[in-house]
């Protein structure tokens, strides 16, 4: 009844394109961002904060960089982490080695630092698909958790093979209450998230679709594939580089390369799957998903043990844990193969007729 | 000279380990086309089974001989793998069939952390030891060749030599059984074989059943070698770069590969390693399989990939 767009006439190619064209959207999505800037600040205490707001931020942006390469692209990574760790690691090294670095500068950097290292490990998918490449980029993975922790150069010489940094300092604002840190991963994740979008609906994001859909069938109709897909994964490595300098300098403030382990790189293809690929939404919903489940599930274990009078040890909640988490993710492929995000578009059009349907 | 050939010796060695773990790899992936990443769990799910029930059995009956009690875990733990096997056919790839490969893959994934944690809930997370009698010290070789001769250690010899056992136990049932030749029409062509009679589901959960009983012998070994502990479910991470060097779809590939992939990294780590710090076995591996796969992109020996508009 409220969500239908009968009677609204678009007159101009502008108002047809813009990136929501239907109002009810835009202002539900205007909604959600002015809610989360200026409501949510005073309505969590800190331990939401610290563990679930600020990772649920971090994770979708790199759950947002391997949408772009998986989800858009086609094109299977198994080494996100990996980009991850090459963005922290770059943003630590161009702080402390380059004096006056602003840290937004830093985190930047080593975005694009991990573009070029992306676009590097982009090469085989020129020649190599599918699970192959799947395989192939573990390599990446596997390289740089080596270097980082082998090549002393990368960690300063850190004898511990653990690096810090200190509160960052963003044009004078210094990021250190968990509030503060809240905010400023917003800020991040709603600019890159527009610039997301935009990139999908123009004409990179054509080319990824066309690639994906098809490579062969899209390089007949005159789409270097060579381009399409290097651009895909610099792009998505340049997300996974930001994502990982916020993740180590502004999540953990002292970070190791297990950080951004292989789990790192599973977790983050959960995400995008669950959530659903090809879907800028889907990226949320998944890691909304993957960060909340293993609380939700650490906090609930150990009541329904008391309810049958069982005493749960911390590692069968681990166990368990793991147990339920595989379990689930199955099921919700089972369920739902095209993830959540299709859920919400379905929802989406019933809303369109209700309370009518027929 | 005498050292280099003990490198080889003992690359090819771990390289015939690795294709035992690859080999489960390319059956499930020949017959279902499901890249299977569940594989190493199952490798530590068997590993487990074995160790815990040549505890316990001689505990529950009273036998004393470790030759009978290991023989019991061993069928033991060949009934726990099949019931795995029908269990994940049941529960998962009957409901996923005609999914694209990234969902199949991360379904694999969602087993193996079941696999997971089952299996550290019921048999316990500490290390436990399987002890099947595989004998221990080393053995000199060529001593008349070579001053010193070559240090090979007996263990290895006879892992390999189980190795190569079984692969030929499986070209023989694949090639020269009913059920093999049904297995091989299945990962042909799944509708031309559904359409001759041939029970898909029943097909799945065999080819299932058969990698469950190279995880457990991979897990056995393995699970000598180093014990029966969580860290044997990253052997699978050892195992990819062997099976996408050999091709995904090739049995012969999967032991060609896993000898080059041991060679390669024993040389690495020893000629290479000190230069840069060490550690490079593992990425080492999936950069020589991927130098290998830009050249031949579906692997040396898998089926070539013919693109059609």
């Amino acid at each position: 009844m409220f969500y239908r767009e009968n009677g609204q006439f678009k007159t101009s190619y502008k108002s047809d394109q813009q990136i929501f064209p239907i109002p009810q959207d835009r202002w539900a999505i205007f909604a959600i961002i002015a809610f989360a800037f200026f409501a949510i600040p005073f309505m969590v205490d800190e331990y939401l904060f610290r563990a679930i707001l600020i990772p649920f931020l971090i994770l979708s942006l790199a759950a947002l960089g391997v949408n772009i390469l998986v989800g858009y692209c086609g094109q299977i990574t198994l080494g996100a982490g990996a980009f991850m760790a090459v963005g922290a690691y770059a943003a630590y090294n161009f702080l402390i080695r380059v004096s006056g670095m602003p840290a937004l500068g830093a985190i930047l950097l080593g975005g694009f630092t991990a573009a070029a290292v992306g676009i590097v490990f982009g090469i085989p998918s020129l020649r190599v698909r599918g699970l192959y490449l799947a395989v192939a980029t573990l390599a990446a993975q596997f390289f740089w958790d080596w270097a980082f922790l082998r090549v002393k150069w990368f960690t300063n010489d850190a004898s511990s093979g653990s690096v810090s940094v200190a509160d960052i300092d963003v044009f004078g604002w210094i990021v250190n209450t968990p509030t503060d840190k809240y905010l400023f991963c917003l800020g991040t994740l709603v600019v890159f998230s527009f610039m997301a979008k935009n990139l999908v609906r123009g004409n990179m994001g054509r080319q990824w679709m066309a690639i994906r859909d098809m490579d062969v069938a899209a390089t007949v109709i005159g789409i270097r594939p060579l381009y399409a897909k290097l651009s895909a994964f610099a792009v998505s490595s340049f997300y996974l580089g930001v994502a990982g300098a916020l993740w180590g300098m502004i999540n953990l403030g002292s970070w190791e390369p297990a950080a951004f382990s292989i789990d790192r790189s599973f977790q983050l293809l959960f995400m995008v799957i669950i959530g659903g690929l090809g879907a800028i939404a889907g990226s949320f919903f998944g890691a909304a998903f993957i960060v909340i489940l293993p609380i939700f599930l650490n906090q609930i274990l150990p009541v329904i043990g008391g309810l049958f009078g069982l005493e749960v040890s911390i590692a069968l909640v681990s166990h368990v844990e793991i147990m339920i988490f595989g379990a689930l993710i199955v099921f919700f492929l089972i369920v739902e193969p095209h993830g959540i995000a299709r859920l919400w578009s379905t929802g989406r059009e019933k809303l369109r007729l209700w309370p009518f349907p027929h | 000279m005498a050292f280099f050939l003990e490198t080889l010796l003992g690359g090819l060695m771990s390289g015939m380990l690795y294709s035992l773990v690859a080999l489960g790899f390319v059956l499930i992936f020949k017959a279902s086309g499901v890249f299977n990443f569940a594989q190493g769990a199952m490798v530590l799910f068997a590993a487990l089974s074995m160790a815990r029930f040549s505890e316990w059995i001689p505990q529950w009956l009273g036998i004393d001989n470790l030759f009978m009690a290991n023989v019991l875990a061993f069928a033991v733990s060949i009934l726990v793998m099949f019931a795995v096997a029908w269990l994940v056919e049941r529960l998962v790839l009957r409901h996923l069939v005609n999914q694209e490969g990234a969902t199949l893959l991360m379904a694999t994934l969602g087993i193996a952390y079941v696999l997971d944690g089952v299996g550290q809930t019921v048999f316990g997370s500490g290390i436990y030891k399987i002890d099947v009698g595989m004998p221990k010290e080393p053995v000199m070789m060529l001593e008349s060749v070579f001053e010193g001769g070559i240090l090979i250690n007996k263990e290895d010899f006879v892992a390999a030599f189980i190795s190569a056992l079984l692969v030929v136990a499986l070209s023989i049932f694949f090639q020269k059984t009913s059920t093999g030749r049904a297995l091989r029409a299945v990962a042909d062509d799944h509708q031309a074989a559904q359409s001759i009679g041939i029970p898909l589901n029943r097909i799945w959960v065999i080819v299932w059943c058969v990698a469950g009983i190279t995880a457990l012998v991979a897990g056995v070994i393995w699970g000598s070698k180093l014990g029966a502990q969580f860290s044997l479910s990253t052997v699978a991470l050892r195992a990819l770069p062997v099976v996408i060097l050999g091709g995904l779809t090739s049995v012969p590939g999967a032991i060609i590969g896993g000898l080059i992939i041991g060679v390669g990294e024993k040389l690495s780590e020893v000629y290479l390693g000190p230069y840069v710090g060490g550690g490079i076995e593992i990425w080492f591996a999936y950069m020589l399989a991927l130098v290998f796969l830009l050249f031949r992109p579906q692997g040396l020996f898998g089926e070539k990939i013919i693109d059609r508009v």
